[in-house]
């Protein structure tokens, strides 16, 4: 057997295994990004109502200025939480995010800002280390699979920052939106001081006057924290679920490939064969026909 | 008579909703109880509490609620918990275990202001259960 054909044969043997693993990571993803989607549902009705609670009290104490809801007039710093993967294996996705960080961090040096970086997931993690960065936050092990507790335990140090002296004035989150299957969008928010979003839905009418149980300051005291740490579980689910996504593409579109590799190659090995043996009946014909020669000059 | 819209709510699902005659729930000033055409209403509810939710016909539905709150306007009624557990799911056997070892803990340290905490949620959870403490 040739040289060459060796060779083919043994390319296309590491290119379907390479294929398999590729085509199981998107089968895996695939199954995945559902219980992402149904877990980004089971947090809706809770977000939509403490929006509207926020919302509510902020609307009816605009009298009352609590520490989370006021800029201050003059920002030294600002945090950015960024949200990464844990694992690669899904295209674009950590890139994007880190692009667009980048740029917001630039954006706010542009305003004299010192940017701190508090990073969620590996990927992240090892981008900053590698350049030397120092990160004011690190967390890992959850990117696909985030409880409320992790999102609790970030919002717990963002906030403990934003509220010491010579902490952060500013908290911006970088995240990855999940949109759809197909389209997931980087997005640049800024979380503190608070700007309370109503999501989808614009109010009904002006929200009914709450009596407060204890006061108003008390409910905006315990009520704001929450209200963050359910952005901020909001975003660790939409990034979760977009991981999977993305890690979905870039495993189908890996598949697609190994497929298309392994045809051009078989097309190859064919042709390879097929010389091989047009030249070994050749070498056969010419043989006999030299031995026919010699034979008939003989007589 | 009007009926309240009730909705149980945590962070990772919608415990419950439905229709219901009489709320009861603790908030840090002291039990509140909701009926039907009650002022709006926004609280904050103790660590550890036991709530219920009263409706026609039906047994009570009672949910240990560790932290949130309670908004009511317009004979709705939402609660939201950080932490939530229908009275029908508890492990109660769990539940007693982790009681035992939190009051242990705090016996042997006054301060140990995390089994305190520990102890008050295993506690909601087995009255919610419908246990005695």
């Amino acid at each position: 057997m040739g040289a060459q054909l060796r060779q083919l044969r043994r390319r296309i043997r590491s290119v379907k295994s390479t294929a398999k693993i590729t085509r199981a990571q998107e089968l895996i993803a695939s199954s995945r990004i559902v219980k992402a989607q149904q877990r980004m549902q089971a947090a809706v009705p809770y977000e939509r109502e403490i929006t509207h609670a926020v919302s509510a009290v902020l609307t009816h104490t605009s009298g009352v200025d609590h520490p989370l809801t006021v800029a201050k007039e003059q920002p030294a710093s600002a945090g950015v939480l960024i949200v990464t993967s844990d694992r690669g294996f899904a295209g674009g996705y950590n890139a994007n995010i880190l692009r667009e960080a980048e740029a917001l961090k630039g954006h706010l040096t542009g305003r004299g800002l010192a940017v701190k970086p508090y990073v969620v997931g590996r990927k992240g993690l090892t981008w900053h280390r590698f350049r030397g960065r120092e990160m004011f936050g690190e967390w890992d092990g959850f990117s696909d699979n985030p409880s409320y507790a992790n999102a609790k335990e970030i919002a717990d140090a963002l906030i403990q920052s934003f509220k010491v002296e010579d902490g952060i004035d500013e908290i911006h989150v970088v995240y990855t939106g999940f949109v759809s299957m197909l389209t997931q969008n980087v997005i640049v928010k800024r979380i503190l001081p608070l700007e309370v979003e109503e999501s989808e839905t614009p109010p009904e009418g002006i929200p009914p006057y709450y009596e407060f149980e204890p006061t108003a300051g008390d409910v905006l005291d315990t009520l704001l924290p929450r209200y963050i740490e359910s952005r901020i579980y909001n975003a660790l689910l939409q990034s979760a679920a977009s991981e999977h996504a993305a890690r979905r593409r870039a495993m189908k579109s890996a598949t697609d490939n190994a497929n298309e590799l392994i045809r051009v190659f078989t097309q190859q090995m064919n042709q390879a064969r097929q010389a091989e043996i047009t030249q070994e009946i050749s070498e056969i014909v010419g043989g006999a026909n030299a031995l026919a020669d010699a034979a008939a000059g003989k007589e | 008579m009007a009926k309240l819209r009730v909705g149980v709510v945590s962070p990772e699902r919608e415990l419950w909703t439905g229709e219901a005659d009489m709320v009861i729930a603790k908030t840090v000033d002291g039990e509140i109880g909701i009926m039907p055409e009650h002022a709006p209403v926004l609280g904050v509810l103790v660590e550890g509490g036991v709530l219920r939710v009263k409706r026609d016909g039906d047994a009570d539905l009672v949910a240990a609620v560790h932290g949130g709150f309670i908004s009511v306007a317009n004979n709705d009624v939402s609660i939201l918990a950080e932490t939530a557990e229908l009275g029908s799911e508890v492990d109660v056997a769990r539940a007693k275990d982790a009681l035992q070892r939190a009051q242990a803990s705090i016996e042997a340290d006054q301060e140990d202001a995390d089994a305190r905490h520990q102890a008050r949620r295993a506690a909601a959870r087995l009255r919610a259960a419908g246990e005695e403490v």
